[in-house]
């Protein structure tokens, strides 16, 4: 039986987070998202001219996003680099969970490029890029009309979690020589004033009231997050971390 | 009843409520939903009588109708020139705007403006598919020729000038430097080669402490210490 978190935390608690923005001086936004030991790096390029010119859309702006995690990210082996089938899959997710906020029919004809880098990851990693890219996009003055929260929710045995880490994720209990239920790991992203949900995907198994009550823990985290976000973008300005 | 939820000049972040009521309405950067105004851009909040708007602090150019800016010759057509404006998207230039010479028909317009040259223009027309139509009838207007070209964060401009030009002016005065401040973020410079990169500098430490009060002082130090130690 799962009776404690690894970690100590709550069950409806995250791991520690912080958040800056302005880092990346060439890039026209960028932000640092920090989830416990999952780090997100995301610059904005944009808005700028788009080519090829076939690509191009009269009526609204392009949005591009590239999810990367660098060679030594990860906790095992090392990463290949270059793009594979799992960082193409997260970079569509990425941009189809930032576009229900964004006014891209402001800027007709060109792309905004989202690029996010992930220097260490420990699980939550496609919530925290889109944590860090909402963030950076704020940066880039993009036109939007909130920002996006995201975590991962779950079930690690019979247990409703917020914000898995990697041991959780592969937890994998026997007892008595039976295996227990497989983790459900739900990454869930949510605009914060309408509580709609922009992003849902699933691995595991979990039964129909449980995700119920998952998303609805995942919510109450995500309005947590998103006044971390909100005080990162104020801090840039007001706070004495920007020189 | 109608209230203001933020205070004037306060920073406000996408989504966040400006105001509540009817008697509001939302200007540049914000927008409506029921009966509640919200900011959609990281910027300043301003209040101009009854309208709420945001001024940004940050991100690419994006064009105005009205501003000066200074752009670079990109390509040539039959009617006239596209210049590249420093941002998503390209400005044309027409013949009937560029000067009141007669040109012939098929004539070399290289002879005008070639590649590359770059142009003190204004922008009198921006389409909601955001073509940019550019003029050069005005004071000021006008081809360039030497000097160096620096580019800044459109944003900033604002602080760079200073008010009513108090700023840039004092760098001019300092540094006995021409200067040019496009709207686009790009600003020329020329003089005596010392005093350009004096002057270069000069807007870089404006650009990175544009947040902060108190700055005219802080830059008429710096300047005064930079041409002393000459």
């Amino acid at each position: 039986m799962y009776k404690k978190r690894f970690d100590g935390r709550d069950w409806d608690e995250t791991r520690p987070i912080e958040a800056k923005v302005g880092i990346i001086k060439r890039a026209n936004g960028s932000a640092m998202f920090k989830i416990g030991d999952t780090i997100a790096y995301a610059s904005v390029f944009g808005p700028r001219e788009l080519y090829p010119r076939f690509l191009q859309n009269p009526e609204r702006g392009l949005l591009r996003c590239n999810y990367n995690m660098m060679p030594f990210s990860g906790s095992g082996d090392r990463v290949r680099p270059g793009p594979n089938r799992r960082s193409k899959e997260i970079s569509m997710v990425t941009q189809k969970a930032l576009l229900p906020v964004l006014n891209l029919e402001a800027y007709p004809n060109a792309v905004v490029d989202v690029f996010i880098e992930f220097p260490q990851t420990d699980a939550g990693s496609r919530c925290a890029g889109i944590c860090a890219a909402s963030l950076a996009l704020a940066d880039a003055g993009i036109s939007m009309k909130d920002l996006v929260a995201a975590v991962a929710v779950g079930k690690v045995d019979d247990k409703i979690v917020v914000d898995l880490n990697y041991n959780e994720e592969a937890y994998d209990h026997v007892e008595g020589g039976v295996e227990g239920a497989p983790v459900a790991d739900i990454p869930l992203a949510i605009v914060p004033s309408t509580g709609e949900i922009s992003l849902l995907q699933m691995d595991g198994e979990i039964s129909k009231e449980e995700l119920f009550e998952a998303i609805e823990a995942g919510k109450k985290s995500s309005k947590k997050i998103a006044e971390v976000l909100r005080k990162a973008l104020k801090d840039k300005f007001t706070g004495d971390t920007n020189e | 009843m109608s209230e203001l939820i933020v205070k004037e000049k306060e920073i406000v972040v996408p989504g966040e409520e400006l105001a509540n009521g009817m008697d509001f309405l939302p200007g540049d950067g914000t927008y409506r939903e029921g009966e509640v105004i919200k900011a959609n851009k990281l910027g300043l909040a301003v209040v101009d009588g009854r309208a709420i708007k945001i001024v940004p602090v940050s991100g690419a150019y994006l064009p105005k109708r009205g501003d000066t800016i200074i752009g670079k010759v990109m390509d040539i057509t039959y009617s006239g020139w596209i210049i590249n404006t420093n941002c998503a998207y390209k400005a044309m230039l027409s013949l009937k705007d560029a000067t009141s010479d007669f040109i012939a028909k098929g004539a070399d317009l290289t002879k005008y403006y070639s590649f590359g040259d770059l142009v003190v223009a204004n922008i009198y027309n921006v389409t909601s598919q955001n073509l940019i139509d550019l003029t050069l009838k005005g004071p000021g207007l006008k081809k360039l020729t030497g000097g160096r070209i620096i580019n800044v964060t459109a944003t900033k401009i604002p602080r760079i000038i200073g008010k009513s030009g108090s700023m840039i002016s004092m760098i001019k005065d300092a540094t006995k430097c021409q200067i040019i401040v496009g709207q686009n973020g790009v600003i020329w410079v020329d003089g005596e080669p010392k005093n350009e990169i004096i002057a270069v500098d000069t807007i870089k430490k404006i650009e990175s402490n544009a947040h902060k009060s108190g700055l005219t002082d802080e830059i008429s130090k710096h300047l005064e210490e930079a041409m002393k130690g000459e």
